[in-house]
This record gives C-alpha cells, sequence and structure tokens, in this order.
C-alpha cells in the first residue's frame, strides 16, 4: 500500500496522479475462506479490517451485492456520539469512539472526524429528568458530558430559536461528538483490509448458505459457492433475510428512514444537535450542506426512500428551531432500510448455525458505532465466543428479557 | 455601455417596462421578461460566479434550472436567497443580486490561488492529507469549512408568508410545452380534472426559443396561445406556471412549488404567500419535463463565455440578447445549427466547429449557404481568457475521435456555443423508480417501465421531434384521461403538421482530445460546480473507486445543487470509456426529490409559529390566564406549574400550594388527563387484556386503578377506569401517554382481535375536568352538588352521576394525594362555568388553586408512582412492589408471559425506593445516581438513580423516589450520590411513602 500523506501527494501531483495505485483490489473469490463476512459496509469491512490486524486472521473475503458502502454507511447522518444511557451501550459506543479517535491514523485514510460537539436539547420537565439521567450515567461512567443552561447553549449556536414551541430549557453536552466521512469510513477500511490480504468482493450477492449438520461451510452466491469456516453477517436492514435463508428467525423490523440535505453554505452550524421533543437533528457538513434527518417511516418497508409525510414531520420543527432555514433550500432527499429492534439496541450474537455470526439490529444509530461494532465482532467470530463488550447484544436477551432499552428509557433520536 | 448585446427587436421581453437592477452593488438596466441572466449578458456581463473548489470564474452555462455556474444570492438581510441561479430569477426593478464564494470580489478573488494549486487538489485529496499532526486536525477543518460553502445564510426572520395546497386530479401534467400542452388538451377535452403544471413564467416550453417554428403552417407560439385559450376555458383544468413539479412518490404522489411573488419582488405585506407548496395525488401522470443539452468536455471548457447551444439560442430568441458578437458553434449534431443560424442572423459573427467528418442535413446546408464556416472533423482543444473568454484553439480529430492532428489554430470569440446530444429530463420518472433503458442512438437514458401510472412524452422520452411530442402528448393525455375514467370511446385526434429539417447523424465523443495528454495543463470539466474534471474521473478508477456511486461520491460528480443535470451522463460515459464496459454497465445513481431545490419555508408552509404543533389548551385555561398561572408543556398541553402570588418564586409558590392541600382545600385542572370512553360486549375483556388486574368483577359505579405493561411486562402507563354502565366504562390515561393508549388499543382491537365487540373512542377534550383535593373537599362541594357526599354515601372509588352549579356531571371519588378528593367531569363547555363556581364556593377555605409541580410533590409523599418519571420502559410492577396488581387468576394479559422470562424474573432487578438525605436541605438532583462507593472520579459502580425529587412542606423535608439495584434488599443502608461538580450528598435507602402511611385522610373531614 502507498501511504498516504501530504508528500504522497505533492510527489503525484509531479507524475499527474497518474501512479496512484488502487485503493483495493478486486479479486476472483477463493474457494475457501477462514470468515466470509456477507455485507460491505462499514461494519463488515471493520469486521474484516480488525480480524486482520488483531485476531491475525487475514484469509477473509467480503462479499457485497452492490458496491462498499453503499447501504446505510453511505446514507445516514453520520453523527458519532458515545452519550448513551445504559452501561452496556456505553460501553460499545464508547469503545467505538476511543477507535474514532485515531481512525484516521490508524487507517491511513482521513475519515475526517470531527469532534465538533453534539448538543442534546431538552424543552420540557421530562426531557430535562431524562437528561439528567442520562448525564449523570454518562458522566459516572467515565464519559464526557456537560449540562448546558438554554445561554450557553445560545453561545454555541448563535441562530438557534430558544424559545421556539417548547423552548429550549437545557441541553447535554458531549464535547467529543460530532461527526465523519461517511463513505470515506467505508473506504478507508476497505483500504487497509485489502492491504492485510483481506478479499473484498463487491457485485457479489449471496443466495443462500451451505449449513451442513447446523453447522455453516459455505455461501452461496451470485459468482458460485464459497466456503467459509466461519461466516459472519452485516447485512444491516436486509439482516432478517439472510437469517430467513439460514432457517431462523432475526427479531428486527426494517424501516425506511430518511434524511435531507441543504444547498451548501458559508459555516453557520458548529456542532451537532439533537432534538427530541422538537423532534429534528441537525449538523452542517464540511462541504456546507446542512444535514437533516429525524424519525423513521411509521410502516415497514425495505424501499430506501422516505415519505413524505416525514419529510414534513422534519422541517416544520427544522424551522422552528433555526429560524434562518426557512429561505433556505432542500437539495436533495434520500433514504435507507434501518433495521430495528424492539429495544432499539444491536444484535450481536451466535446464532441456532454453528460458526455463523450476525451483527445487526443498529436501527437509526449504526454509523457511530462502526469501529467498535466491527472490534467486538470481529473477536467474537475469531474466539467463538462473545466478546465482553458485545456479550449483553446477544439475541438470547429476546428470551431471557434482559433488553437493553434505549428506545423506552431515553425516547430520543440516535 | 448599457445593453450593448441587447438585439433590437423580438424577444419575449416587454420593452415598454425597463428595469433597473444592481448585481454587486453596480446598477444596470434590463426589462420585464428577462432572467437575471439575461438581463447581466444584455450588458455583456458574463462573470457571474467563482466555482466551489478551484474559485475558477464562471459565466452563465445554461437558461434553465439546470444551472451549475451562474449562482448568486439575490436580495440581502432577512430577505436574502443565497445559492440562486441567475437563469431562473426573473428581472424586477429594484432586483439586487450579489455574487457568492468570492473574496474581496468577483473579479478578484483571493480563492483564485486554489486554481493555481489545483494540481494539489485532485479528487479526494482530502482523504489522503490533513492527518498529520492528529492535534492539527480540527483547525485544518476550520479552514476546509470556511472556505467550502456558497452563499452565506440569510439572517434569521424571514419576513414572507409560505402556503401548502393539497389537491386531487384524474391526470396531472409536468411540463407546458408542446408535449405537455398536447397532452393537456386531450385529457382536458374529456372532463377529467386536470393540473397543468409548468416550472416557466410562460408556457411553451421549448417553442420559447425556437426562432421559425411552425404549426399547422403558422407560428408555432399561435398554436400556444391557442392551446392555453382552451384550457383556461376548461372547468376542470387548473394551469400553474411559476411551478416546478418536484418530487413523484409513490401512487403518484406527487409535491411541487409554485413561486408567487418571487418575480414581483419584496412584498410590503405578507397577505399573498411568497410560494405555495403543492401535495397532489394524481390518478394518471404525463411526464413532459423536456430535456438536457450536454456539454462538451474539452480543454478549459469552463470559461465565461462557454454556453450550451440552446442556452445562446434561447437568450437570443426569448430574450433578444446576443450573448457575444464573436461566436464559436462547436458541435456533434445538427441542434447547434439553429444557434449558429439565429446568432448570424441577429448579427453575430459565427464559425462552426463540428466533430463530423461530413455533416450533412438542410441546416448544414443552410449554414453553408450563407458563408458560415464549417471545420469539420475538427475539435476545440483549448480556450483563452481567463475571466471571459478571448478565443479557442481548434485541431483536426483523428479518425477514432480520441486524439488530434494536424496544426492547431485560434479562432478569436467571445462566446462558444456547444452541444454534445440531449439527455431526456428523466429525474421525475426515475424519482416515481422508473427504470431507464440506454439508447444507443440517442446516446441516452430514455424511460423504460414504471410500476405506477406514467406516461413520458416528447423530448424526455426522447422524441426529439415537435411533430412527435405533438402527436405522443395528444395520445397519452386521451389514454391517461381514459385510465382515469373519462372520455370513453373518444379517438386520439390527428397530430397537427409540424414539419422539421432532417437532422444527420450525431458524433458522439464523450472527451474531447487536445493535443496533449489529459490534465496537463487544461481542465475538461464534466461537473462545473464542483469542479470535477475528466482527469478527476480517471484518477477515481484508477483508484479503484469505479462504481458509478463511488465515482460520484469519491469525485463529487452531481453533489452540486443542480444535482448532475449536465454533468452526470457525461461522467457515466466517460467512466465506461475508461473501463471498457458499456454506459448501461456502469448505470445510473438514483434520482432522488427535489427535482430542483425547494425551500424549507414552502414545505413547512402554514404550520409555522402558532401553528406549529399547535398548543392544547384546557376550556379553563383563560380563568388559569386571569389567574396568574406559569404553565409548562406536558405533550402539546399546556398545563399550570404553579400559580405564584406576587413577590413568590416557584420553589415559595409550590411550597405554599403543597401545604394549602393538605391543610384545607386545593383545585386543579386535571382536564389533560387521557380520557377513552369503551363500549361494546368484550369491553371488560378488553380491560382484562390490557390491565394487569382483573376487571370482570366491577360494579357500575365502581372506578379501579390499572396499570398497563408492554409486552415485555413493563409498566407503560396507568390511570383510574370506571364502570359507567353495562359493558361501558372511561378510561383515563397519564397526559403524555393519551394517544400512545389510545393507539395501543386500536393496534390490539384492529389486528389481533378483530371479532371482539369493543369501541374505544377518545372522549379527552370532551370532557372538562376541576379536581377537589384536601380535608375540606366536601364543604365545596356540597355547596354545588344535589347528592349526598358522605363517605358512607359516596365512597372512595366510587363515581355518581348528578348536577353540579347547574350542569350535569360525572364525580369520581379518586386521589392521587392521599387526601378526600373530587375529580368532577363536566362535558367541556361547562368546564370554565363549574371551575369558577368551584374557585367562588371555595372561597371561604382559601382554596388553593394549585399546579402540576404541586402535584408531584403531594404524589411523592404518598408514594405514588408517575408512570414515565419513575417508570422508564423498563420497570415491571414488581419491581414498584405493586405484585399486589398482578392478577394470578385472571387468564392472558399483556406482559404475563415476560414476568417468567429469566431476567425479569430476578429478585434482585431495579427496584423504586424512597432516598432520604442525610441533610434535609439538600434536594437531590433528579437523574443523580447512587454509587456503591464513592471514587474520587469517575467510573463508578452506579446502584441506580432518583426519578423523583422534592421539597416537601408537609414532611418537613426532601423527599426523594428512586429506581435502585436490588433496592427492596438494601433499605437502610446509606450511599453516596456525586454530583457532576465533584460534590457527594450521603443518602439512607427507604420506603417510598412518606406521610399518612396509615391512609387516615382519604375521607377528610365529615361535612
Amino acid at each position: 500500500m502507498n501511504k498516504y500523506s501530504v508528500f504522497s501527494l505533492v510527489r503525484n501531483a509531479m507524475s499527474y496522479h497518474e501512479n496512484w495505485q488502487k485503493a483495493w483490489r478486486s479479486p476472483d473469490p477463493k474457494k475457501e475462506y477462514d470468515v466470509v463476512i456477507v455485507g460491505g459496509g462499514a461494519h463488515g469491512l471493520a469486521t474484516a479490517y480488525y480480524l486482520a490486524k488483531e485476531c491475525g486472521i487475514t484469509n477473509v473475503a467480503i462479499l457485497e451485492k452492490g458496491w462498499l458502502g453503499g447501504g446505510n454507511t453511505g446514507r445516514n447522518t453520520t453523527i458519532v456520539r458515545s452519550n448513551y444511557l445504559w452501561d452496556e451501550s456505553s460501553a460499545i459506543y464508547e469503545h467505538a469512539m476511543k477507535l474514532w479517535e485515531n481512525l484516521s491514523q490508524d487507517l491511513n485514510y482521513n475519515v475526517m472526524f470531527s469532534q465538533r460537539g453534539l448538543l442534546h436539547l431538552a424543552h420540557n420537565v421530562h426531557d430535562m429528568q431524562e437528561i439528567g439521567r442520562r448525564g449523570h450515567a454518562i458522566h459516572l461512567n467515565g464519559i464526557d458530558s456537560e449540562f448546558l443552561t438554554p445561554e450557553q447553549v445560545k453561545e454555541i449556536e448563535p441562530t438557534i430559536n430558544l424559545d421556539c414551541r417548547y423552548p429550549v430549557l437545557g441541553a447535554l453536552l458531549q464535547r467529543r461528538g460530532g461527526s465523519a466521512r461517511h463513505d470515506a469510513v467505508a473506504w478507508g477500511y476497505a483500504r487497509a483490509a485489502d492491504d492485510m490480504g483481506v478479499d473484498i468482493i463487491q457485485n457479489c450477492e449471496v443466495t443462500g448458505f451451505d449449513i451442513q449438520d447446523g453447522v455453516v461451510k459455505g455461501v452461496e452466491t451470485s459468482r458460485g459457492h464459497i466456503g467459509a469456516k466461519k461466516v459472519g453477517v452485516v447485512t444491516a436492514g436486509h439482516s432478517s433475510v439472510m437469517a430467513n435463508m439460514a432457517g431462523f428467525r432475526m427479531p428486527l423490523e426494517s424501516f425506511p428512514l430518511q434524511a435531507m440535505v441543504s444547498e451548501p453554505l458559508k459555516p453557520v452550524i458548529n456542532t451537532v444537535i439533537m432534538s427530541g421533543a422538537v423532534h429534528v437533528y441537525l449538523s452542517q457538513s464540511d462541504k456546507g450542506e446542512l444535514v437533516v434527518g429525524a424519525g423513521s417511516d411509521n410502516f415497514v418497508s425495505y424501499s430506501q426512500r422516505g415519505s413524505f409525510d416525514m419529510m414534513d414531520h422534519i422541517v416544520g420543527p427544522l424551522k422552528e428551531l433555526f429560524p434562518f432555514t426557512s429561505r433556505l433550500r432542500m437539495m436533495r432527499q434520500w433514504g435507507g432500510i434501518v433495521d430495528v429492534t424492539v429495544d432499539r439496541s444491536p444484535i450481536i450474537t451466535k446464532t441456532p448455525v454453528e460458526n455463523m455470526f450476525f451483527n445487526c439490529g443498529w436501527g437509526t444509530g449504526g454509523f457511530k458505532a462502526t469501529p467498535g461494532s466491527g472490534n467486538v465482532f470481529a473477536h467474537s467470530i475469531a474466539n467463538g465466543e462473545l466478546h465482553p463488550i458485545a456479550a449483553p447484544f446477544t439475541m438470547n436477551r429476546f428470551n431471557t428479557g434482559a433488553l437493553i432499552d434505549e428506545g423506552a428509557a431515553a425516547a430520543v433520536a440516535h | 455601455m448599457s445593453q450593448s448585446n441587447r438585439i433590437k427587436t423580438g424577444g419575449r421581453i416587454d420593452r415598454n417596462k425597463p428595469v433597473s437592477f444592481t448585481f454587486d452593488g453596480k446598477t444596470f438596466q434590463g426589462f420585464e421578461g428577462d432572467t437575471l441572466a439575461s438581463a447581466l449578458l444584455a450588458n455583456n456581463v458574463h462573470l457571474m460566479g467563482r466555482s466551489f473548489k478551484y474559485h475558477r470564474p464562471r459565466g452563465v452555462l445554461s437558461a434553465g434550472s439546470e444551472e451549475p455556474n451562474a449562482i448568486v444570492t439575490i436580495g440581502s438581510g432577512k430577505r436574502s436567497d443565497p445559492n440562486t441561479r441567475a437563469t431562473v430569477v426573473e428581472m424586477f426593478d429594484g432586483l439586487e443580486a450579489s455574487s457568492q464564494n468570492c473574496w474581496p470580489s468577483l473579479n478578484f478573488d483571493i480563492g483564485g490561488i486554489n486554481n493555481k494549486l489545483s494540481r494539489f487538489f485532485p479528487a479526494g485529496f482530502y482523504y489522503k492529507t490533513f492527518m498529520w499532526p492528529k492535534s492539527m486536525w480540527m483547525k485544518y477543518e476550520e479552514i476546509i469549512r470556511a472556505s467550502a460553502g456558497m452563499g452565506v445564510a440569510p439572517e434569521e426572520g424571514d419576513p414572507d408568508t409560505y402556503a401548502v395546497k393539497h389537491e386531487y386530479c384524474d391526470v396531472l401534467i409536468a411540463g407546458g410545452g408542446p408535449a405537455g400542452l398536447s397532452a393537456a388538451l386531450t385529457a382536458g377535452r374529456t372532463g377529467a380534472r386536470v393540473i397543468l403544471i409548468d416550472e416557466q413564467n410562460e408556457f411553451g416550453g421549448s417553442l420559447l426559443s425556437d426562432h421559425g417554428a411552425e404549426i399547422d403552417g403558422k407560428p408555432a407560439m399561435d398554436w400556444v396561445d391557442a392551446a392555453l385559450a382552451e384550457l383556461k376555458e376548461m372547468e376542470e383544468v387548473t394551469i400553474l406556471n411559476r411551478t416546478a413539479v418536484i418530487g413523484y412518490f409513490d401512487h403518484n404522489f406527487i409535491t411541487a412549488m409554485e413561486k408567487i411573488t418571487d418575480h414581483l419582488g419584496p412584498q410590503d405585506s405578507n397577505d399573498t404567500p411568497r410560494q405555495r407548496f403543492w401535495k397532489i395525488r394524481a390518478k394518471q401522470v404525463v411526464l413532459a419535463s423536456g430535456s438536457f443539452e450536454r456539454p462538451m468536455l474539452f480543454g478549459d471548457n469552463d470559461r465565461p463565455g462557454v454556453m450550451l447551444a440552446s442556452a445562446v439560442r434561447t437568450y437570443i430568441n426569448r430574450y433578444g440578447v446576443l450573448p457575444g458578437k464573436d461566436m464559436v458553434v462547436f458541435t456533434n449534431n445538427d441542434s447547434a445549427y439553429k444557434t449558429a443560424l439565429d446568432a448570424f442572423a441577429n448579427g453575430g459573427r459565427v464559425e462552426i466547429v463540428d466533430t463530423r467528418v461530413d455533416p450533412k442535413g438542410p441546416l448544414v446546408e443552410q449554414a453553408r449557404s450563407l458563408d458560415i464556416t464549417i471545420h469539420t472533423n475538427a475539435a476545440i482543444v483549448g480556450t483563452k481568457g481567463y475571466r471571459r473568454l478571448k478565443g479557442v484553439e481548434v485541431m483536426e480529430l483523428n479518425e477514432a475521435g480520441d486524439g488530434v492532428k494536424g496544426t492547431k489554430f485560434h479562432i478569436g470569440c467571445d462566446v462558444v456555443a456547444m452541444s454534445s446530444g440531449w439527455n431526456p429530463a428523466v429525474n421525475l420518472f426515475s424519482q416515481a423508480r422508473g427504470k431507464l433503458r440506454y439508447d444507443e442512438e440517442l446516446t441516452s437514458f430514455v424511460p423504460d417501465h414504471c410500476q405506477w401510472d406514467n406516461y413520458s412524452v416528447g423530448s424526455c422520452n426522447g422524441t426529439f421531434t415537435l411533430e412527435g411530442a405533438l402527436s405522443e402528448g395528444l395520445e397519452a393525455g386521451l389514454k391517461a384521461a381514459q385510465a382515469a375514467g373519462f372520455g370513453e370511446g373518444q379517438s386520439v385526434p390527428a397530430t397537427p403538421s409540424a414539419p422539421e429539417v432532417e437532422h444527420g447523424d450525431m458524433r458522439t465523443l464523450w472527451y474531447i482530445p487536445m493535443d496533449r495528454p489529459l490534465a496537463r495543463g487544461k481542465k475538461h470539466f464534466h461537473e462545473f460546480q464542483n469542479d470535477s474534471t475528466v482527469a478527476d474521473i480517471h484518477l477515481a478508477a484508477r483508484e479503484g473507486y469505479i462504481s458509478v456511486e463511488h465515482l460520484k461520491r469519491y469525485t463529487t460528480t452531481g453533489m452540486g445543487t443542480d444535482q448532475g443535470k449536465t454533468s452526470n451522463v457525461n461522467a457515466i460515459a466517460i467512466m465506461a470509456q475508461i473501463r471498457g464496459v458499456s454506459i448501461p454497465q456502469v448505470g445510473t445513481t438514483t434520482f432522488r426529490p427535489p427535482f430542483v431545490p425547494v425551500t424549507f419555508g414552502a414545505i413547512a408552509g402554514h404550520d409555522v409559529e402558532d401553528l406549529f404543533l399547535q398548543a392544547r389548551k384546557t376550556p379553563m385555561h383563560s380563568a388559569h390566564d386571569r389567574n396568574g398561572a406559569i404553565y409548562e408543556d406536558v405533550g402539546d398541553w399546556k398545563r399550570p406549574y404553579y400559580f405564584p402570588k406576587a413577590g413568590e418564586d416557584m420553589h415559595a409558590a409550590v411550597q405554599r400550594e403543597c401545604k394549602a392541600v393538605r391543610d384545607s382545600v386545593g383545585i386543579m385542572d386535571g382536564s389533560t388527563l387521557g380520557k377513552l370512553d369503551i363500549q361494546g360486549k368484550d369491553a371488560s375483556r378488553l380491560l382484562n387484556l390490557l390491565y394487569t388486574n382483573a376487571w370482570s368483577k366491577l360494579a357500575p359505579g365502581k372506578c379501579r386503578y390499572g396499570l398497563m405493561c408492554n409486552e415485555h411486562g413493563m409498566v407503560f402507563d396507568d390511570g383510574v377506569t370506571t364502570c359507567i354502565g353495562e359493558n361501558h366504562y372511561h378510561m383515563t390515561t397519564t397526559t403524555g401517554g393519551a394517544g400512545r393508549v389510545a393507539n395501543w388499543i386500536e393496534e390490539w382491537i384492529q389486528t389481533e382481535y378483530p371479532d371482539w365487540d369493543v369501541y374505544a373512542t377518545s372522549v379527552t377534550e370532551q370532557w372538562a375536568v376541576s379536581i377537589l383535593n384536601g380535608p375540606k373537599s366536601r364543604k365545596v362541594l356540597e355547596k354545588l352538588v344535589d347528592i349526598d357526599l358522605s363517605a358512607e354515601a359516596f365512597p372512595f372509588m366510587a363515581m355518581k352521576e348528578c348536577h353540579i352549579a347547574g350542569v350535569p356531571a360525572r364525580i369520581y371519588r379518586i386521589s392521587f394525594t392521599g387526601e378526600l378528593s373530587y375529580e368532577i367531569n363536566v362535558p367541556a363547555r361547562y368546564g370554565l362555568h363549574v371551575w369558577d363556581a368551584l374557585l367562588e364556593a371555595g372561597e371561604e377555605f382559601d382554596i388553593c388553586q394549585y399546579g402540576t409541580e404541586t402535584m408531584h410533590v403531594l404524589r411523592a409523599e404518598k408514594g405514588f408512582i408517575i408512570a414515565g418519571q419513575d417508570t422508564d420502559g423498563s420497570v415491571t410492577p414488581m419491581d414498584l412492589d405493586m405484585d399486589w396488581i398482578v392478577s394470578k387468576k385472571k387468564g392472558d394479559f399483556l406482559g404475563r408471559r415476560s414476568f417468567t422470562r429469566t431476567d425479569t424474573a430476578r429478585t434482585d432487578r431495579k427496584q423504586l425506593v424512597g432516598v432520604l438525605t442525610e441533610d434535609p436541605n439538600v434536594v437531590l438532583m433528579e437523574g443523580a445516581h447512587l454509587v456503591r462507593e464513592l471514587k474520587d472520579k469517575p467510573p463508578m459502580d452506579m446502584l441506580g438513580h432518583v426519578t423523583s425529587s422534592y421539597m416537601s412542606p408537609n414532611c418537613g423535608r426532601s423527599i426523594a423516589m428512586a429506581l435502585i439495584r436490588d433496592g427492596k434488599n438494601l433499605k437502610g443502608q446509606s450511599f453516596m450520590v456525586p454530583t457532576m461538580s465533584g460534590k457527594a450528598h450521603k443518602v439512607t435507602i427507604t420506603d417510598p411513602i412518606f406521610f399518612d402511611k396509615e391512609n387516615k385522610r382519604i375521607d377528610g373531614e365529615p361535612s
């Protein structure tokens, strides 16, 4: 791999950028791999990367039916934070946060991880109680969290309308929160994994699993049979489809979730702002677009587009909270499919099929977890036992009732 | 010189209405009917903006909404509209425009240094650098952010208003050119409800720009006028100009945005909305959205003065502007010859550079006959000029078209009119998830099939002849109407004659070669706004970003405000060439709404300010206003939080209110509580399903408290339900949970038990509820009612129907404070009357109005929970020490199956307990946590959190409730509660009932 740096950039400029290498190879699939990862999103790519880097398993293939990062990786609003309520959630998201903080250097690929700070606004007494509880919990878990007064919020975001419907009563700030360049995360992991020998195979759709006596032996794909000692499935919104192929059910519902961007502007929004009560979240990309999102559609669907109805529910709050947006224009609206569990926490799990592992259920908030998710999933696959941070997220919790209910408890958008 | 490029006559501008406008502070003249772009061009101003990344000077490329270059800010201050395309801004007197993304000025822009250094800034350069030292990234990013972006956000306080309109129609027609108008005619003639929409101020589409087109032997615009006149006479036809169809969603749900006053300039009053957002459900849709011309990708093809050939023709014929005196037309097809001929006819000096070896056809012959020089088998390989085009360099092409030969020669010119063919505007069709097909002959994507009922007609369907467009439109309009149930038996009228001169074949060269390798000295822009070049596509391919989506995301192709209308197909074709695959193999990216950018204000429409999530107010709200209430937002409701007297802060008011209720009598407004009227033979069956306790034996006139659990056995709401009569119940829920419970009930009775005879109707707003609380409640109430209120005649947990102050009422003897309490329900319209009557009757007892905070304190003194505050979706009834409410005998109910799950059945779960601080004056922060062991700094092992915490005047100290791991077993033990500031409070875990543990006060003082 030729290293990226300002020097390599200058050097290559001299040769008109004609000597850059491929960021990753496009090999034909081998007959068999130690581990096959199904799904070339950032979680799958991260899994392969950490398998190679930390677990010494490099005979790995990633099978992607379309293009790398084409699912929720390339469709989300790129928010990164680790200020979750429950200890189990704190552990995995903070694990991710620590990896984020060195990710560009680790991958030698600038993922533009920007710790610009993330504000959760509180608009009523219930919100204040919620951030009070979560703020304390995060703090006592050793993660940064601060309570802000409305005046402090205004100082950070001068364009906010504090006296909006449900006036801003306070906020929870995580200074280490922020955003990252989503595509770069997929590409950076792909390049670094490829460099360690991982085969990245795009346009290769998994059509079935080769399961013998309850043990997975390989996958059937649009490019033929590929043997696998272990299989990790990381297919987000299509995980229940995959589970169905493997002969069991995955407790997920798939919903369209949408986001939108404005035309690009000079810097005007400084942090990531999330509001549960007015129900919108907002940040500004490095390119200058306001990136706006909110809730998922109210019906299940595999259609990768959001309904207009929900867009309506996003724009009203946006204008209410940030009145200056009234004359700005929405440039693009899109959608993805989120895989939602009943407790709004992910599933990282062994399955009824031996040597087959699933990592899914990240719902509306998977992007921020990418490095942590990939990391603990890699270790879980390598060891055949769930990593301690992953262990609470086993699908067995839906049998025991040991739910990690971020949805019910926090009632905030992820 | 003023309007030096204005042609003496012609055009659709109103020369009787001169207007004056400014661009970057300098005043210019134009006419009504101009766009900002045409008026600037008339004044020989081509430089209108700077590009995003390299800050290169840019002029206008197009004459429509696909414009990537001429992006300006209109207006200023609160009425500033950044990122506006000069090509769609209609001229009005006093218009104020300014350039963006440049400093200190458009002419001299420091950012232009990026262009000098552009060699170091290829596509995706930022992924490869800015990583060292790590700590510097946030600084680098700040610089990147400052230099990115385009316009500056307007000031807060948009003075304009916006409207939203919902509409239904049989046939919606998007586009009012010849094809769309034809469709409207045949559809309209059937009597079907038709909506005809066009983005422009005038109907006619391409005909507006066409000089000499004829229909039935007359000027084509005569036909347009006649068609419009006929349509205007049709009652069921709605005609919307200045309206862009922007979204095509499932089931033919169409959104459109109408500009109402933008072309008039700022309005003094906002009686008229600035823009109107249309939401239209159409049975059938006809797409007649036209096509976009493709730019030629030659070296430095972005100089101000390089324009699309069709745009030049539009400026000449529609706006009476010859953009330059010396024009080079650069084309691979015949259509651009029309531009050459029109320019020539208006006094322009014209030369043609044609990639084709031997162009033939009537248009070519006509040019030849006028002695217009045609350089065949030739290409522009470079341009001269920086802020304005000064000339082009031309060379002969080789046979394959992938290289040049011979001697380079120079043609001086100030305008290049280029055409590389046409792309049907398939955007809306694709938004509808229609599938595209690649047409080899047209070298473009055309509509193939779609699951929704629509018809593509005219050039958006790849039909580029006028007669073809008319014919397709007439047929589709009738078909669509017939599919919607109109015009049975009608047949398609004959297509008017519109002879078109024959066009010769194209010679499509996606990349125009030059006399040196790619990327040496000159840039071939395919994506103008974001400065993405052919070399960038090669780089992307070289590095493996070959999927069309990777191409887009790596090079930012199609990510500008024009969303790739002029760039995408060219980029795809170049990638196909590099990869050696066909264009359809590369494929397109997904077309997304909106077709053109739309203001957030228009989408939000009326639902802003007071109409945004309208506040719900109880029937007694005016009394609360009068009595000085401070409000709390609960759900959408405004509830009195407390009623301060002069000089009181919240604390003082609440302490006084709490005392007054327990000492004498208080009154609160309980109207917001969720209320459901439940009727039907299976009503009690439903209650047994929803609640954890048994309901079969509740007698009429009796009340019972219940907890509702979700499937996981977790409490999610509570309330009192009363049997009104046989198969008839009145259910109450929490204020915030009312909607949730109603939906929950519907989900179960609609999806799981549709055979049950039970109906739940929300009656929250039908009843006004005044709640009397305190030992003297009976004394107040008895002055106003016609029933016996003694504890024997009207015991706790009973309901009586009676009259109060002359109006019918249902009075519930239930209590959320432990005091004698009456919840007086009257029809909403009597609420205020009864409230005032109670206040008057209570005057002699110093009746105290109190708000929600006092209610919170009083119930906490008694250890009563608030669902949603003391529970959080992870708490079972057993965790609340309410095992008694979970029936062991009755059959299945929601949540029951989960109580036996291993984790749910644990006995050391988080449980509700009381918490008392060592210092009675310390009120813990709600949300603070108890820790097993206090440490110097986190992390610390948390036992659980404080859910409710108050200063209780009746207990004379602070009290709190908490959810604590294994809490029931920790009673009596002490722990620490650290605060965020580093302090800590010592607390003891107790029983959660702090006041009147023996429940002695429930019957109050006897009368």
